[in-house]
């Protein structure tokens, strides 16, 4: 704080970064109050899936969701088991 | 018909059974007959904002139950003509409110003639709160300029378009208030609050009043007497304002904008 505003008194104005985050949190929650909860079912499904072709652990699938700009994305990750 | 009315919030301690005594009251100043229910079973506390709780005999839940009629149970307000008062139970648990019982009450208020049924939610968004929401045709969501009670609101909001009676049966759907509550122009003027544009954008519900935040709530809820009877307050005069939009008429919004006070009143004090 520098002598200037010790003299004159300081006020945050944080009232645009409270509507920011709002505006996050709000539109997140209202498209997807069932959005990320379904990520491990898909999980489990992946697994059960690609078993099918390939011998994975279940830990080599990770599934996260990301957002980029106003898209949500679903990242899929699958480690293949290394070939001897 | 009668119109039934829930105050709601989500959150809790933004104004919600202020409101509730406040809007009632407005109601029935207006001349509509009116009664108030308080849905907070085991956390009542309208009976008090009210000033009738010594006058409590029976209460919401023994109607339901049958242990007593509706006539035994409404208390007739002290304050203004046409509006009695259904007390929530401070013993039973919440499950005692259910969905055939509510129905049960409010169709025979309806019966007796009643205009406006006011129903004082809970906080939560738990069964005494869907409760609450499930038979309303118009919904006041009270809300404080603060990031918490926003989100919660909001919550709310997508609570009553799918779970209200309207939304569940696809009629036209519930039509939804915004009361902003607890209101200081000077922080919201100073950046230091969110401003009640700032809130109604990001609820996207038409804007029914705003409350200025006032001491007059608190000598009001000491005495038990509803805030819109403190004459002259802002904080009434807003209410009355409220009913009045609601109502269908138009008053422009008054005690929003921060006016610097001038140089005797800063000399010599003054609200």
């Amino acid at each position: 704080m520098s002598w200037l505003s010790l003299i004159f008194g300081e006020k945050k104005a944080t009232a645009s970064v409270a509507k920011e985050r709002l505006q996050l949190i709000i539109a997140r929650e209202r498209v997807g109050l069932s959005g990320p909860d379904f990520l491990p079912d898909l999980q489990k499904d992946l697994v059960a899936v690609i078993s099918k072709y390939v011998k994975i652990n279940p830990e080599d699938i990770k599934v996260g969701l990301e957002k980029q700009g106003n898209f949500e994305v679903i990242e899929v990750n699958i480690v293949l088991p290394e070939i001897r | 018909m009668a119109t039934i009315i829930t105050i709601t919030s989500g959150k809790g301690g933004v104004g919600k059974t202020t409101t509730s005594a406040s809007i009632a009251s407005g109601l029935a100043m207006r001349g509509f007959k009116t009664a108030v229910i308080d849905f907070d079973v085991g956390l009542r506390n309208l009976d008090l904002i009210m000033g009738c709780e010594r006058r409590v005999v029976y209460d919401f839940v023994n109607v339901i139950q049958g242990d007593a009629n509706l006539h035994q149970a409404l208390i007739k307000d002290k304050h203004a003509d046409n509006l009695f008062v259904l007390p929530a139970s401070q013993t039973r648990d919440k499950d005692a409110l259910t969905e055939e019982g509510v129905e049960k009450v409010l169709k025979e208020l309806e019966h007796q003639g009643f205009d406006y049924i006011v129903c004082d939610s809970p906080a939560g968004i738990e069964h005494g709160a869907v409760m609450a929401l499930t038979f309303a045709d118009e919904a006041i969501v009270v809300t404080n300029p603060e990031v918490s009670s926003v989100r919660d609101s909001d919550r709310i909001l997508g609570i009553i378009q799918s779970k209200s009676r309207r939304a569940v049966e696809g009629r036209e759907p519930v039509k939804e208030h915004l009361l902003v509550t607890r209101y200081s122009p000077k922080r919201a003027h100073e950046g230091e609050m969110l401003t009640y544009t700032d809130i109604q954008e990001l609820l996207r519900i038409p804007l029914l009043g705003v409350i200025p935040e006032s001491e007059a709530v608190l000598h009001a809820s000491n005495q038990g007497i509803p805030a819109i009877h403190q004459k002259d307050t802002p904080v009434a005069d807003a209410y009355l304002d409220a009913i009045g939009r609601f109502l269908g008429e138009t008053h422009p919004l008054r005690f929003v904008d921060y006016e610097k006070p001038g140089l005797l009143k800063r000399l010599f004090g003054g609200k």
